[in-house]
């Protein structure tokens, strides 16, 4: 499987992995949100990392980009919602931790004895020069319907979920009929308005 | 598509090419911004090395039960961060690391200063840091989406993601004409991400010094330093990005791109300086309902004129 890797690229891939996984484990060991939230952080930025060895650029960026700012963005709420917002408490990431540990281990018992067993296919042609050209005709040509599909559907999903959880609607914005010429905020935005 | 990168036994030099010339454009920002700031003479330009060894010789202090580790991490990021984005920047005509998404690897970096600043603001165990790197974060929504697509613009005209490419195709005519709009905000992100100017905010006076309050010693000169070859290295980019890098008549390549660069620095301080520090949650909404249809559209008339074929190749 790994034969068209130098030497070098399966030492870093490995490397890498066990950073991976010994940051994930880190995020349950660790006793503080600020904490978990960034060995989480560090265990995306190895597998990009991989993916970096194995020259998905593209990926590995988008990887390392997307996991950055969802991550920030999580601390904040993380922190905001927790019980002591501080957040420089002891806390633990663990709850139910035999239910858990069970399930974990057999998720991994499962996935191991998947990829060992299965009979791979073997690549047919050859590596393209632009990975991510080939990325980007796949999903804007073949897989468009299902992109689009997906991403309406994200959005759809935000939408709804930030108009659950305002406490401040149109009515309070505009008035109950709806007639208010200017919005009625608290705090007034950049725009005249 | 060739590989751009300098061949193994020259990544050396280049790592410490990139190391220099950041050190250098963090020398220019620092000490332009300080003869527009005082309006003062050309010892402007001394004052931040003298200032830099002062910190490099200061005893460090620390605050009461810091989150140390996550600190540290958070400082050194800083620098590490603006250098590596310096690194897809082109050169005399090369890379230091050319991938085939430099753009993107490009915002990566600026995008993990998210993390890097809020662990600056988060370590100290300090109210006005910790405000600070909130601010940052909510700053970093307002200029995100208006930095990837005036980047996504650069690429749609060019038909590549390399920074190489990006130069190679205004050989004829320089993107800025095509693209001011997408030019202007990739300036105003960039000033917005190393949080410098108007866009100061997270390090504000009215708190304190924000994200920085607490960082003395080696923590603040890395921090400083990683704004300034931050800024540095964004102008290097916009003006490979959008002036042609070292396209230009008589002088040799490198030359054309430094004196861009100057000249994007300069003009970025002037303007900069003379605008009073915005609010991060105004600017929000401002970028939202103005830079983001501004990018969107601008995305949109590269597009048409790509299809069009106004651009070769």
């Amino acid at each position: 499987m790994v034969t068209d890797l130098s030497g070098w690229a399966v030492t870093a891939v490995a490397v890498l992995g066990v950073c991976s996984v010994a940051c994930g484990i880190a995020v349950f060991v660790v006793d503080s949100m600020a904490r978990a939230t960034f060995a989480l952080l560090a265990s995306f930025l190895a597998v990009a990392g991989v993916l970096l060895v194995l020259d998905l650029v593209y990926l590995a960026v988008v990887t390392a980009l997307m996991m950055t700012i969802e991550m920030a963005i999580m601390a904040v709420f993380m922190i905001m919602f927790m019980m002591n917002p501080a957040g420089l408490m002891p806390m633990t990431m663990v709850h139910n931790a035999r239910g858990s540990a069970v399930a974990g281990a057999g998720v991994f018992g499962v996935l191991v004895g998947g990829i060992w067993t299965i009979d791979w296919p073997v690549r047919r042609g050859a590596v393209p020069v632009d990975a991510t050209r080939q990325l980007g005709e796949a999903i804007m040509g073949s897989h468009m319907l299902v992109m689009l599909v997906t991403g309406v559907g994200l959005f759809a999903t935000i939408l709804a979920g930030t108009v659950l959880a305002t406490a401040r609607g149109r009515y309070d914005r505009f008035g109950a009929d709806l007639t208010g010429a200017k919005p009625d905020d608290p705090i007034p935005g950049g725009l005249p308005r | 598509m060739p590989d751009m990168s300098p061949p193994e036994e020259a990544q050396g030099p280049a790592v410490l090419l990139v190391v220099v010339v950041g050190l250098a454009l963090a020398w220019l920002v620092a000490g332009a911004d300080r003869f527009a700031v005082t309006g003062g003479p050309l010892r402007s330009f001394v004052e931040p090395v003298r200032s830099g060894v002062r910190l490099l010789l200061e005893q460090r202090r620390t605050t009461l039960a810091p989150d140390r580790l996550l600190w540290r991490v958070g400082c050194v990021a800083v620098p590490v961060l603006a250098l590596l984005s310096l690194a897809v920047v082109p050169i005399g005509g090369q890379t230091l690391w050319s991938t085939s998404a430099d753009l993107v690897w490009f915002n990566a970096m600026e995008a993990l200063l998210w993390a890097a600043v809020w662990l600056v603001g988060w370590g100290p165990n300090a109210f006005h840091a910790l405000t600070g790197g909130y601010r940052f974060l909510a700053q970093g929504l307002a200029y995100e989406l208006p930095l990837m697509f005036s980047l996504i613009t650069v690429g749609v005209a060019a038909g590549s993601l390399r920074t190489t490419d990006i130069v190679a195709a205004q050989a004829d005519l320089w993107f800025v004409v095509t693209m001011p709009v997408a030019f202007v905000t990739f300036m105003v992100t960039a000033a917005a991400f190393a949080f410098w100017g108007p866009f100061a905010a997270p390090v504000g006076p009215d708190i304190a010094g924000g994200v920085r309050s607490e960082l003395s010693g080696v923590d603040r000169l890395l921090f400083e330093l990683g704004r300034a070859v931050f800024l540095g290295a964004a102008a290097a980019m916009g003006a490979a990005l959008f002036l042609g890098g070292g396209s230009g008549p008589w002088l040799p390549g490198p030359v054309w791109h430094l004196l861009k660069t100057i000249a994007v620095v300069v003009a970025l301080v002037a303007v900069g300086r003379r605008v009073p520090v915005l609010r991060p949650d105004r600017t929000v909404e401002v970028a939202w309902m103005v830079l983001v249809p501004a990018t969107v559209l601008q995305t949109l008339v590269v597009a048409v004129l790509l299809i069009s074929g106004f651009y070769p190749g």
